[in-house]
């Protein structure tokens, strides 16, 4: 069922992606959301799909909601007249430990505010962070890991 | 009306990208070393752009041109951060330091054994 | 209908002024940084200004076709930057010399003279564009 419903979202997506909504390109849609659903259909049958889809929106809304504060942090660090900064790295402990769930949290970190990921370690276990604002490396390490990180394991998990 | 709300609209994201725009480039010229500038570059760049895509698509009044400009606009949110952290992570392991104004390194002790494994290279 | 066509025509032109400020500012930049990697920061953020430009000539002659060239330059862009950055890596470590106390272990000193012996019109060459601003940032270290 919930295949079905993706499957047609998918090709309505084509038809508006490719701009022109005659019979013969839906059906084209169609079969294309098909043959992708069935690539990915083994991730597909996870148990409590919906739940984690909500979960997944609020992550996006989350990461958008960071993008623009950090934007605007950025300017105002730009603009003020005279810059006191205080930069370096710090490094932060993972819980994830898959490598999709290590790439999705260094993308967010770099779009948050004055953060941005270096390198993580050889073994997984720690993401080097460079700040602008280093005066506060607990209270940073505390955000990452109650906001970011578990969203992140709320969503995948 | 509704067309003038559009343009407004238009207008306000037109000057905002490019605001942000020019915001990320005198950060650029202002912090003091590259992994300073590289915030800039990655953040507010970023944002400047993928505003002035989303104004062409509302512009646009047109669904499937205003779904282009959105995955536009992802495509460029989604790989600013990888190349902010690869370029991020290029320049630390070849030997850029912080600045002088830094108060914390605390990937130095790894150091060693990144240059190691550089050195196999 | 024509104030719409008023006040898209100023922020259009608004915009123009301001991307080019940037433009400026970002070659500025790419001219006196004072390491490959400031280079390639800055090029990378061109490629952002450059496609607001599309995107802000894409409203002028209202051509959507502007968008997926907008796109495909991004795309270029990333890769260019993700080759940069493997070239960054590939070219080795930076003369640590022109660093002073940064501190440094033995070895790789070591391995830095030794690679000085071997090419020094390149060493050189780099000392040159990078010394100016690793001294500045190398001396305030313990």
């Amino acid at each position: 069922m919930i295949t079905f419903i993706l499957t047609l979202v998918f090709g309505l997506i084509w038809v508006v992606v490719t701009g022109s909504a005659t019979g013969h390109n839906l059906l084209f849609g169609l079969a294309l959301a098909t043959l992708a659903l069935w690539v990915v259909r083994r991730e597909m049958n996870a148990h409590g799909y919906w739940p984690r889809v909500g979960k997944f929106i609020s992550l996006v809304v989350l990461f958008f909601r960071e993008l623009a504060m950090s934007a605007w942090k950025v300017a105002v660090l730009v603009t003020r007249r005279r810059m006191d900064l205080k930069p370096g790295i710090f490094a932060f402990p993972l819980t994830v430990d898959r490598d999709f769930e290590i790439t999705l949290l260094a993308n967010l970190i770099t779009l948050t505010p004055g953060t941005l990921s270096v390198d993580v370690s050889e073994d997984r276990k720690t993401l080097f962070v460079h700040a602008i604002d280093c005066s506060d490396i607990e209270g940073a390490k505390r955000d990452i890991a109650e906001g970011f990180e578990r969203k992140i394991m709320e969503a995948f998990r | 009306m509704i067309e003038l709300l559009v343009s407004i609209v238009t207008a306000c994201l037109i000057l905002a990208g490019a605001g942000f725009a020019l915001v990320a480039a005198i950060g650029l010229n202002r912090f003091p070393e590259v992994f300073t500038r590289m915030h800039a570059a990655s953040k507010a760049g970023t944002v400047g752009s993928g505003l002035l895509l989303l104004a062409v698509g509302l512009h646009a009044g047109d669904l499937s041109t205003f779904a282009r400009a959105i995955a536009g606009f992802l495509f460029f949110v989604l790989t600013a951060p990888v190349s902010a952290h690869l370029l991020a992570m290029a320049a630390y392991k070849v030997g850029y330091r912080l600045g002088d104004d830094s108060i914390c390194d605390e990937m130095k002790r790894y150091k060693s054994g990144i240059q190691s494994s550089l050195r196999q290279k | 209908m024509t104030a719409a066509a008023f006040i898209l025509g100023l922020a259009t032109w608004l915009g123009f002024v301001i991307l080019g400020l940037a433009f400026l500012l970002t070659i500025w930049r790419v001219i006196q940084g004072p390491t490959l990697a400031d280079r390639v920061v800055a090029l990378d953020m061109l490629t952002g200004i450059v496609i607001g430009f599309i995107a802000l000539i894409a409203i002028r002659t209202g051509f959507n076709l502007y968008i997926d060239i907008a796109i495909s330059l991004g795309l270029v862009g990333f890769l260019a930057t993700v080759a940069f950055a493997r070239f960054i890596l590939s070219r080795g470590s930076v003369p640590r010399s022109a660093e002073g106390g940064v501190a440094e272990t033995a070895e790789s000193q070591a391995a830095t003279s030794g690679k000085k012996k071997q090419a020094p019109a390149r060493k050189a060459a780099a000392t040159g564009k990078v010394g100016a601003g690793k001294a500045a940032t190398g001396k305030g270290r313990k």
